[in-house]
């Protein structure tokens, strides 16, 4: 917990750089506002008003955290449709709308991190998957994710493959390259003594797979998955822009930018931000975990 | 020697050359390399660096591929042998793997080998106890010093059936009082397990004080230059390094070293 104090000193300086931005951002609206009714702003009156516009240019931070836990424990609790009232999540909630991208975020993940390990461990057992996949993979990522995922989606539609799945393809794609970076090194982190020593046991390769390079590229295996999830809620996101999805981050932070709602869109942002260094400090703790069972405590 | 000089040699090589291409031209590692090695010797290989005595026992262990000549192993090639699982190897630096306990390493060949569960826990408590570290069984390689380290490389390559062991500097690294307290056990090793030990060192009374037989090598091209059977009887206190057998064995060691540089 000694990372605490920096952490929080950090923070505090990016709140009050945000707090003074605030003001010269808001101030047009709010000085037009006065003109128009023919009063004098005063410093202060001018301040609380930026402060507390319905649509600024820039959301003071404390109207993004009320935005935040209006739109989430508020309306849950006491929403006419949380659910407290009907029993199912509010479709206002960001509760309902992080669930319907960290679902889609997660599947992606999955079958990324998976695809990653079973393409890596193909590159390290054979020459020609070695020469073929890797320019393949590094040329997938080239494209911009804003231009393809539009296509896939649409394309998806077209032949009756809709919600969940298109979504989770595009995670898929951002996730599966850091994995299989990750991993190809990691495998082939042992030694040259390391795999003599195998050898003299005349182990095959499966053994070797299985006693030697998986267990070596552990290390090197959660710091890419950590990359994967990140990567991968940006997918979800990104996914849900080209087609007017009507639930997700994704759906919450166009319909914002769409009627100018922008402590909506923050909102959003933030909820993105949240979920995203969450399941970051997850696969964090699963590491130290393992490694600690593993006699490799970092 | 009480010997039977009779039986096959366990290992036997005739005129073998290894030569590495390099970037800078041939590395003629070995050159007509001759020697038998009977069953129950205990062999060692001394010489200066580079002079290929790591590289003679990776061609035993049929970890590399001589150029020329013929060499076998228990009367196979090397690589039978090493489906046979004929040999034990124990490399120059402690090599357990960072993420298994030491009773996990020393099972690793028995997991590999396909011995079942309750065979590899018997054996692994066996060796611990042959190598004096019953106890440290679920420590991690990180937790014991280097002589213990060494010690559980060993155990891991004397814990499956191979009658051959193959040491490669195993106690380069440590210093020397660790080092006579090995070399005493390795020797109460040997003795208790019959097996035919190939050892690389850099020490001459090492070297001495261990082996039936001291195989003396130069290097440019990588060579023998002697060979010298001991006449030290098999049990050997610590204190025979003083008796005139040793010193004159020791003198004779250096002589063959000595002559090898003079060639360069
Ligand atoms: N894999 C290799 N490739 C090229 N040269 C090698 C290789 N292994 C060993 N050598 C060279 O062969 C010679 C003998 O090496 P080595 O058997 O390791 O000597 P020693 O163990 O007696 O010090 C040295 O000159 C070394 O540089
Ligand atoms: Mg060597």
């Amino acid at each position: 917990m000694r990372n605490l104090v920096p952490v929080l000193a950090v923070s505090a300086a990016l709140i009050a750089i945000w707090y003074a931005a605030v003001i010269p951002m808001n101030q047009q609206w709010a000085q037009d506002q006065a003109r128009r009714a023919g009063q004098d702003l005063s410093f202060i009156a001018l301040v609380t008003d930026t402060m507390s516009q319905q649509r600024p240019r820039l959301p003071a931070p404390h109207q993004v955290a009320a935005e935040l836990w209006n739109s989430t424990v508020v309306e849950e609790l006491t929403g006419r449709r949380g659910i407290v009232n009907t029993g199912s999540l509010s479709n206002r909630s960001l509760v309902y709308h992080g669930w319907v991208t960290l679902s889609a975020t997660l599947l992606g993940f999955a079958i990324g991190s998976v695809l990653g390990i079973s393409l890596a461990i193909g590159i390290v057992h054979n020459r020609a998957m070695d020469a073929s996949i890797m320019p393949w993979a590094i040329a997938s990522q080239t494209i911009p994710i804003l231009a393809i995922a539009p296509m896939i989606i649409v394309v998806l539609n077209a032949v009756g493959i809709t919600g969940l799945v298109p979504k989770a393809i595009i995670s898929t794609y951002l996730s599966f390259f850091p994995v299989v970076v990750g991993m190809v090194k990691g495998l082939r982190a042992p030694d040259h003594m390391q795999l003599d020593l195998m050898k003299t046991y005349y182990a095959s390769g499966p053994q070797v797979l299985l006693k030697l390079r998986l267990p070596s590229s552990m290390p090197y295996l959660f710091t890419s998955l950590k990359v994967a999830i990140a990567a991968a809620l940006v997918g979800a996101i990104v996914a849900e822009l080209p087609t007017g999805a009507v639930a997700g981050l994704g759906a919450r932070l166009l319909s914002g930018s769409y009627y100018g709602q922008t402590v909506q869109i923050w909102s959003a942002l933030f909820a993105a931000a949240i979920l995203a260094a969450s399941m970051v400090a997850l696969i964090s703790i699963l590491q130290r975990v393992t490694l600690k069972r593993m006699g490799m405590a970092a | 020697m009480m010997k039977d000089s009779s039986a096959a040699p366990v290992i036997s090589a005739r005129d073998l050359s290894l030569t590495f291409q390099t970037g800078d031209g041939p590395v003629h590692a070995l050159k007509d390399v001759t020697l038998d090695i009977a069953k129950g010797e205990f062999v060692s290989f001394i010489g200066p660096s580079g002079c290929g005595k790591t590289t003679f026992l990776r061609v035993i262990a049929d970890l590399e591929h001589p150029t020329s000549g013929s060499i076998t192993v228990n009367g196979m090639s090397p690589d039978a042998a090493r489906r046979a699982r004929a040999y034990g190897y124990v490399f120059q630096a402690a090599d357990l793997y960072p993420w298994r306990t030491i009773a996990g390493n020393i099972k690793l060949p028995l997991e590999i080998m396909g011995y079942s569960a309750t065979e590899q826990n018997s054996r692994v408590e066996k060796v611990l106890e042959l190598v004096e570290l019953s106890g440290f069984a679920r420590k991690f390689p990180w937790q014991l010093s280097g002589g213990m380290q060494q010690r559980a490389s060993i155990a891991r390559a004397l814990a499956f059936d191979a009658d051959i062991l193959l040491m490669d500097e195993p106690f380069g690294a440590l210093d020397e009082i660790v080092r006579d307290r090995l070399n005493e056990q390795l020797l109460e090793l040997w003795a208790r397990t019959e097996k035919t030990i190939g050892f690389v060192t850099h020490s001459i009374p090492e070297a001495v004080y261990l082996s039936t037989k001291i195989v003396v090598m130069s290097p440019r091209p990588g060579r023998i230059t002697d060979i010298i059977d001991s006449p030290l009887p098999r049990i050997r206190p610590l204190d025979i390094r003083d008796s005139p057998e040793f010193i004159a064995i020791a003198h004779r060691v250096r002589d063959g070293l000595r002559a090898g540089h003079l060639d360069d």
